[in-house]
């Protein structure tokens, strides 16, 4: 297996819904056995880059390979190999956890024992055995999200599409969706993961692609994507008022932000060894004694901020 | 991976019809698992019968000797399963709303087995409700004269009516907004097409403007084969007329339904 193998293949890609161009040229690789992070606010083209991936929906230009394989010319072969969990749990509400995975599985063409077989691993290691033989309608928000999960890896699909898989989960069921995503990843599966929280792609991919109305506007590792914006900052609190007028005075220029009512400075590091000394440096000068120190290194919030000039709203 | 994977490798027509057949269970599982549907297959026909019986068996003439809980009985299973039909037009819309519809056209499945599930499984459906409505017509003085040919024949009918009314319906599924809008719309579809038909009253005793639609319209055909049927009297031409109309209904909507499903899921 070659290092630089990918499997999903995306060649300047462009959809028009009419007159509105929703992708105007996007380029994505994923290679073998990572996870790549599509991240982007609301509208920016990320649902309907899955859906062209996933073979749901055509488009205008470009080229979309899975394995090799075209998604236009050979849905099929693409279709056995994917598995796609999309933004609302598409599970039958009126089947049970079970009858929903074994319908899927028969559906991806398994025999019936392999089927059920697999169901049942799956109902264990998503932590749904107790409610196996309950109507899906009855499941909590997060339950649902891990049963359509478990549906889109019935058959063990090699490639899966993740799309906003955590929208809307309360920060409990999030996490514990992160851990099972992280598992796929152990597990050697190619990922394609959108999201509009940044701390989702930080957590969990290996690269991320930043696309905005329908372009890519950045690339690369968490890492890189945070050092292309943001240089590490310092932030000192101190325990009385009057050690924090002092240090504020002391300081001076090398302040960024002072913050009065939690006694806080902010120092902006250009090189981070070399200036964390020269603060302590000037403390140490002063005899000035502070509470608690942190460096903090850039968000992906910052660098949003600073590609887009939007800022990303959170929600939860 | 503890569990070692098998897959199917059959020709494509096999696991086309396969794909039915789970679709098939998937609907007709939800025949039981729909409490509310599952009153309003039941109840309201029985409903209707004990109403309609008791309200108009004095006042309304059926222009022959027969009681008209007898008369009635044909027009009242028509009728229903004219309604059942309508859980096609339900089901495949609250499917594309729900966005499972997309997961199965992510799946190397034949996607036209959903509309088959939900068609099939009307047909299982019809059976048990048109089965009760007679059961409760036996309680309340409903006497046919059908032997076992005429039973068979009855049983047939009600297959090619749903199979026909189904498939229509599939196509308001598609193209309808919402589950409600559905709803809505199966009621002023089925509602005065029934009653303008020879289904509760003769169309001789309606008003003349009333009459000429009601007296040709398919519904009053399909409801005197039942009843000819059902109270062996001899069949006249409406049996063959019924029957095209069904034939020919499912002819066209079967791929008109097939093509605009597919037009609409790749939007």
């Amino acid at each position: 297996m070659a290092k630089n193998d990918s499997v999903i293949k995306v060649k300047g890609l462009q959809k028009s819904y009419g007159k509105t161009e929703v992708l105007k040229g996007i380029d994505i690789e994923v290679a073998r056995g990572t996870m790549l992070a599509l991240l982007g606010p609301n509208g920016a083209g990320k649902t309907t880059t899955v859906r062209i991936l996933s073979t749901l929906l055509g488009y205008d230009k470009g080229t979309v390979a899975i394995e090799g394989f075209d998604v236009q010319k050979d849905a099929d072969a693409v279709r056995k190999i994917i598995g796609l969990t999309g933004q609302s749990a598409a599970v039958d509400e009126l089947l049970t956890g079970r009858e929903n995975l074994v319908m899927m599985g028969r559906l991806y063409r398994l025999t019936k024992e392999s089927a059920k077989a697999r169901a049942q691993e799956l109902l264990e290691e998503f932590d749904l055995v107790k409610a196996a033989e309950r109507p899906a309608k009855t499941y909590s928000g997060g339950m649902r999200r891990r049963l359509d999960l478990a549906v889109s890896l019935i058959a063990t699909p090699p490639v899966i599409f993740l799309d906003e898989p955590t929208t809307g989960l309360d920060p409990r069921s999030r996490i514990a969706m992160w851990d099972i995503i992280e598992g796929l990843k152990q597990k050697g599966s190619t990922i394609l993961l959108t999201t509009q929280y940044l701390e989702e792609a930080d957590q969990l991919a290996d690269q991320i692609i930043v696309i905005d109305g329908g372009k890519v506007i950045a690339k690369g590792t968490a890492k890189e994507l945070k050092a292309k914006v943001g240089k590490d900052r310092l932030e000192l609190t101190f325990a009385t008022d009057s050690s924090f007028k002092k240090a504020v005075n002391v300081l001076g220029k090398l302040i960024q932000e002072a913050d009065k009512e939690e006694k806080t400075v902010t120092v902006i590091l250009k090189d981070t060894n070399e200036d964390v000394r020269k603060v302590l440096d000037v403390l140490a000068r002063e005899k000035l004694k502070f509470d608690a120190m942190a460096v903090h290194k850039p968000t992906l919030d910052d660098v949003f901020l600073s590609l887009t000039g939007k800022q990303v709203k959170e929600e939860v | 991976m503890a569990v070692e994977l098998e897959f199917e490798n059959k020709p494509k027509l096999v696991t086309a019809i396969t794909d039915s057949m789970v679709m098939i269970r998937r609907s007709s599982t939800h025949i039981v698992r729909n409490t509310d549907q599952l009153l309003g297959t039941f109840f309201q026909p029985i409903m209707f019968l004990v109403l309609f019986s008791a309200v108009y068996s004095g006042a309304i003439e059926t222009g022959g000797e027969e009681s008209y809980t007898n008369f009635l009985m044909a027009g009242l299973i028509v009728q229903t399963l004219a309604f059942g039909s309508t859980t096609t037009a339900q089901a495949v819309a609250n499917d594309l709303q729900r966005g499972i519809v997309d997961r199965f056209r992510s799946l190397p499945m034949n996607n036209l087995a959903v509309l088959n599930g939900h068609v099939v499984s009307d047909v299982f459906r019809n059976m048990i409700s048109a089965a009760v409505l007679i059961v409760a017509g036996f309680v309340i003085g409903f006497r046919p004269n059908a032997d076992l040919a005429d039973w068979g024949l009855l049983i047939g009918l009600t297959i090619l009516l749903t199979l026909s009314f189904s498939w229509l319906s599939a196509i308001l599924g598609i193209v309808a907004k919402s589950v409600e809008g559905v709803q809505w719309l199966s009621f002023v579809v089925v509602f005065p097409l029934t009653f303008a038909s020879s289904a509760f009253v003769n169309p001789e005793l309606m008003s003349s403007w009333l009459r000429g639609f009601a007296e040709n319209q398919p519904i009053t055909h399909i409801v005197d084969t039942y009843r000819a049927l059902l109270l062996g009297r001899p069949l006249d031409d409406s049996w063959w007329i019924a029957t095209l109309w069904l034939v020919v209904i499912i002819v066209v909507s079967m791929p008109v339904a097939a093509w605009l499903f597919k037009r609409k899921t790749s939007e």
